[in-house]
């Protein structure tokens, strides 16, 4: 990629912030250029972010109306899904499924509890709750 | 607290690790080396597709070796020495590293991108192998760090800092913190040169095992057939697969076309250190390689967006190209080193 082509898009994912890119100069020798990004990623980014972000709705209204736990919510939240939160928390898969029934997660152990709360970084009342603090 | 700056020159790169390694040696002010020079010598640009590791449900698609295989085989090739250390308690790992930084040193550290407030929101993913260098820590308590894909040096809270470097799950950095020893060993790059390019177009072909094709060029067109079977997956999913792919090439810094531009500016730099011209002509096939990945991800994107005349047989032969591409470069690359 030619320095001159290096796209420079402005992409809100970057935040305003600018990465380095590798192009050729006019010499056709390499040089570093920063980009404020390029459409093409920023797009890539922005679906999966909004999915992940959907997925965190959709948990939110599940668990308003009772049919999920709120650990859905702040799992999707967390940007985690089953696998990696039972990874990251030391559950087994099966485990996690449970907690994200109302009626289990309401009986779960303080113990338990505190192994999330250490997982998202929220204190009890944040864990058992979904409204934003 | 006393306020700790430990002498360290910050400059942006487009990798993580290889930003980290070349900014540690350029620091030690006795070798001064460039990203792409570490990147090349420690024959990391490769491509793998991996269908059985799943992150959030998708396929792990890499373009580089595994973490920490920049540090080591950079610190290998130099005769240089990694002193490493994890810890068992998030408190230990802390209080380790501000022994370092109260040393003098500037420290290597291994973190989760999740975790570190400095990030852009949309970029902060579980990504455990984030690297970075602390070189310092303020009144405050805040600790100062060259982050090497920032254009600047950047502070980050204690707290969040632990929690980065304690994050569990996959590739758990377990507050792995490290810092480089120079032995004083002269080396002859010029030959490093040649071994590690040789390294490099060995592995563009793959493992030679039969059935496993999913790492070079083979998994390359390994992946280029799952593209084609997209055709009977749901739409949501097959943007989702496709988004995964573009962002693994671009958005986690990789400076452009899966690290493809990074190699070629090693070539480059190779061809002007080793005065052989053959090494530039290659560059600049290995940027039109580069050119073509680009345009995959573009005709990627452009189908997520539904524009008509872009069809997955369409991504997956652009794909099939990078791969003939990628084979003539493997071939040249392998000539070129038979000669040394």
């Amino acid at each position: 990629m030619r320095e001159d082509k290096v796209p420079q898009d402005n992409s809100p994912t970057y935040d305003g912030h600018k990465k380095l890119m590798y192009a050729t100069d006019k010499e056709g020798h390499y040089t570093g250029v920063q980009s404020s990004g390029w459409e093409v990623e920023s797009f890539a980014t922005s679906m999966a972010v909004e999915d992940l972000e959907l997925l965190t709705l959709e948990a939110k209204k599940a668990v308003e109306v009772g049919e999920l736990s709120p650990l859905a919510y702040h799992m999707h939240k967390h940007r985690f899904d089953i696998p990696n939160l039972a990874q990251v928390s030391g559950f087994f898969q099966w485990q996690v499924k449970r907690h994200l029934k109302p009626k289990i997660f309401s009986q779960l152990s303080q113990r338990k509890l505190d192994i999330y709360c250490d997982v998202f970084a929220l204190s009890m009342l944040q864990l058992i709750n979904i409204e934003e603090s | 607290m006393n306020h700790i700056e430990n002498n360290f020159v910050h400059r942006q790169s487009s990798h993580c690790e290889s930003g980290v390694v070349a900014n540690m040696l350029s620091n030690q002010g006795r070798l001064s080396m460039s990203e792409p020079m570490a990147f090349g010598l420690a024959s990391a640009l490769t491509f793998a597709y991996l269908p059985f590791i799943k992150i959030n449900g998708l396929p792990l698609i890499a373009y580089r070796m595994p973490p920490k295989s920049i540090i080591k085989g950079v610190a290998k090739k130099l005769s240089m020495t990694v002193h490493s250390q994890k810890f068992s308690s998030p408190e230990k790992g802390m209080q380790a590293l501000d022994k370092e930084l109260e040393k003098g040193h500037a420290v290597g550290l291994q973190t989760s991108v999740y975790w570190l407030p400095y990030f852009p929101e949309d970029m902060r993913f579980h990504f455990n192998a984030h690297n970075l260098v602390v070189y310092g820590k303020n009144e405050q308590g805040d600790y100062l760090i060259s982050d090497p894909v920032f254009e600047d040096v950047v502070t980050c809270p204690a707290d969040d800092l632990k929690r980065a470097r304690f994050a569990k799950g996959a590739l758990a950095p377990k507050g792995l913190m490290y810092v480089l020893e120079d032995n004083g060993h002269q080396v002859e790059l010029n030959a490093l040169i040649y071994k590690s390019i040789r390294k490099t177009a060995k592995m563009m072909n793959g493992l030679p095992i039969p059935g496993v094709s999913f790492f070079g060029i083979k998994g390359i067109h390994y992946l280029a057939k799952q593209i084609v079977k997209l055709e009977y997956k749901p739409m949501k999913y097959t943007r989702l697969y496709l988004g995964n792919i573009v962002r693994m090439q671009e958005e986690i810094g990789t400076g452009g076309a899966g690290f493809r531009f990074m190699f070629a500016s090693f070539l480059d730099e190779a061809s002007v250190l080793t005065g052989d011209n053959r090494l530039y002509e290659l560059s600049q096939l290995t940027t039109e390689i580069g050119d073509k990945w680009r345009e995959f991800a573009m005709q990627a994107v452009l189908f997520c967006k539904k524009r008509q005349d872009i069809s997955l047989h369409t991504i997956a032969e652009t794909l099939q190209e990078c791969a003939k591409m990628e084979k003539q470069l493997q071939t040249s690359l392998l000539s070129l080193s038979a000669l040394k």
